[in-house]
């Protein structure tokens, strides 16, 4: 059993997916998809602790030996990416009962929980993969489900958002398949380590850094770098309440770890970094994105928008990480990863309490929240605070290790704008806070607090997001080691 | 390789640009996704050339023939998978401007950005 959980990871999601579509009742539909994805976060902390123990963890596809057959691996960065899905998952399965209850007509209720299970085994399948061709199949079956996933989103707006998600989406697919195509030309081979040995000896033709290109734009259109990240504000905005948690604390994510797939392991730091320069691309990039869109966040005036262009910022937090190309900086990144994932899961989660009591998430409306809603804005503040980078939260560690790792480069102006960004964070957090609890509510709305089974979650996020921040020693041990390994120091 | 031989390079690369014109310039929903399509397309002809070897025959073993030559079947049976996922996104697609139609009684970027203001 334990040793094929590499595979099980994605089959049992993908074979559960239909039947709760076929079972379309909204209860038992429900019931088996937090059943699944309890069992997908089991196998997934399983994974974790058994490649942390015994190193990489090798599965071959029907027996079919690589490179020739698809193999799965699993080794500290995909485990690390894989708890991140599985965990978020986990929680918003149970979140969703009642908040897709008031979001989604009830006929549609078991169409959704089975492509959002789609979206899980696609984006697990991504990380787990060891075969590039397969990437792009899991990348689809995720982005597919995700597409549908939007547009079940009450505004019909929601449908636009959908629409223009899933051209650009399809861009970025067709070009990342492009890139493969011109690899698997010039090597004849799709496995990821096979890939990684044959590269060398033709990296200096034209056609690799051409499939190199190919890739970098796909992947970041994906992870929605500035200025690629068009699709993303409505998407989030417009999606139902439980998908713009799931979606803005996962899809991302995965599409950020292609890139450290591709460009570490794949290519290999040398090639990325010292011929093809990919640094000098992507940092500006990511230092641009962290300034224009927290000062975008700043003016709107729905918070699901806000927290959408803020997610763009927090992304370009990640890829400087990523783009200094040193196992800080690595660290930085991946461990951003997952404090991102945490802080976005506990601020749209509380957004979506919102919406289930008050029906929109505008900030005219929200005056006084405050105090008709003390958990679910007290979720929010917690969030933000993470979010800003206070103390004794999440943030504060990504934020830490990234300064650190700028100036271990000399790289002065760099932490500035760091820091600048946070200042911006806490401009457009406060920008929130200030109307839930400085504004008197109105009496005539009758506003309750959220339901326990959506502050429940939410609490959880709220509290890992501390509990993380006061005890960092085993996330930043996870994430050096997956650094280290990337950069091949070990 | 003469510039001829290339032809079908020649010919991925005008689809391509082709239909990312179309998808980019388009306002029509449904023109976007042809062009999408068309893009797409121009990929799937792309790996199939990749998998063309010279002088080489379908790939179906031949008893005895050790010296025959067979075509790549990879790129083949990557591109099956390939139109699958385009037909699917096609279909999503479509699907998606019905209910777009159905909301805002246009296909027209354009006019559906007037009666979102």
């Amino acid at each position: 059993m334990s040793h094929h959980l590499p595979v099980l990871l994605v089959v049992v999601p993908l074979v559960a997916a239909p039947v709760v579509a076929l079972l379309n009742r909204p209860r038992i539909s429900w019931a088996v998809a937090v059943a699944v994805t309890l069992w997908v976060l089991y196998a997934a902390l399983a994974l974790l602790s058994q490649t942390m123990v015994d190193g990489e963890i090798h599965y071959a596809l029907g027996g079919w030996v690589a490179p020739y057959g698809i193999e799965y691996v699993v080794d500290p960065v995909n485990a690390w990416v894989i708890v991140i899905v599985a965990l978020i998952g986990a929680l918003v399965t149970p979140y969703a009962r009642m908040s897709v209850k008031r979001e989604i007509s009830e006929d549609r209720i078991p169409l959704f929980y089975a492509a959002f299970i789609l979206c899980l085994t696609g984006l697990l399948g991504i990380a787990v993969t060891g075969d590039v061709f397969n990437v792009f199949v899991f990348l689809e079956i995720s982005s597919l489900s995700a597409y549908a996933l939007i547009a079940l989103g009450k505004d019909r707006r929601a449908l636009t958002a959908s629409f223009q998600y899933l051209i650009m989406g399809s861009v970025g697919a067709t070009f990342i398949v492009i890139g493969i195509g011109l690899m698997y030309v010039m090597t004849g081979t799709l496995n990821m380590a096979d890939l990684a040995d044959r590269l060398p000896e033709v990296a200096s033709t034209r056609t690799i850094p051409v499939a190199f290109t190919f890739l970098t734009v796909g992947i970041t259109l994906k992870l929605a770098l500035f200025p690629l990240h068009l699709w993303l504000p409505n998407a989030y905005t417009y999606a139902p309440s439980a998908v713009t948690v799931f979606i803005a604390s996962t899809a991302t994510k995965v599409a950020v770890y292609l890139l450290l797939r591709f460009f570490f392991t794949i290519f290999g730091a040398t090639f990325s970094f010292d011929v093809m320069q990919l640094d000098r691309i992507l940092m500006p990039l990511a230092l641009v994105a962290i300034l224009t869109m927290s000062l975008v966040a700043i003016y709107q005036e729905n918070v699901k928008r806000l927290l959408a262009y803020s997610s763009i910022a927090q992304i370009g937090y990640i890829v400087l990480g990523i783009s200094l190309a040193s196992v800080l900086g690595l660290t930085a990144g991946i461990l951003h990863l997952f404090n991102h994932a945490l802080m976005k899961g506990a601020l749209f989660m509380s957004m979506g309490c919102v919406m289930y009591r008050v029906g929109s998430v505008r900030l005219e409306r929200m005056g006084g929240l405050g105090r008709a809603m003390p958990w679910t804005m007290a979720a929010f503040v917690v969030g933000g605070l993470s979010l800003i980078g206070a103390p004794l939260t999440v943030g504060f560690i990504s934020k830490w290790y990234l300064v650190q790792a700028a100036l271990e480069q000399g790289m002065w102006p760099v932490a500035g704008v760091v820091l600048l960004g946070s200042l911006l964070a806490l401009m457009y957090v406060w920008k929130v806070i200030e109307v839930a609890y400085f504004r008197e509510v109105d009496p005539e709305l009758g506003i309750t607090e959220a339901p326990l089974s959506l502050l429940a979650p939410t609490w959880v996020l709220a509290l890992s997001n501390v509990y993380f921040g006061i005890d960092a020693s085993r996330t930043v041990g996870i994430a050096t080691r997956a650094a280290e390994l990337l950069l091949g120091v070990l | 390789m003469s510039a001829l031989g290339l032809f079908n390079y020649w010919a991925v690369i005008f689809l391509m640009m082709v239909g990312f014109y179309t998808l980019i310039a388009r306002g029509n929903l449904i023109k976007k996704i042809i062009g999408l399509n068309i893009f797409q397309t121009s990929v799937f002809i792309l790996y199939i050339t990749m998998g063309k070897i010279t002088g080489g025959t379908a790939p179906i073993f031949i008893e005895g023939g050790r010296d025959v030559v067979y075509s790549n079947p990879i790129p083949h049976v990557l591109i099956l998978t390939a139109i699958v996922v385009g037909v699917a996104t096609s279909a999503v697609g479509l699907s998606l401007v019905i209910r777009i139609k159905e909301a805002y009684g246009t296909i027209e970027e354009d006019e559906i950005e007037d009666e979102s203001l």
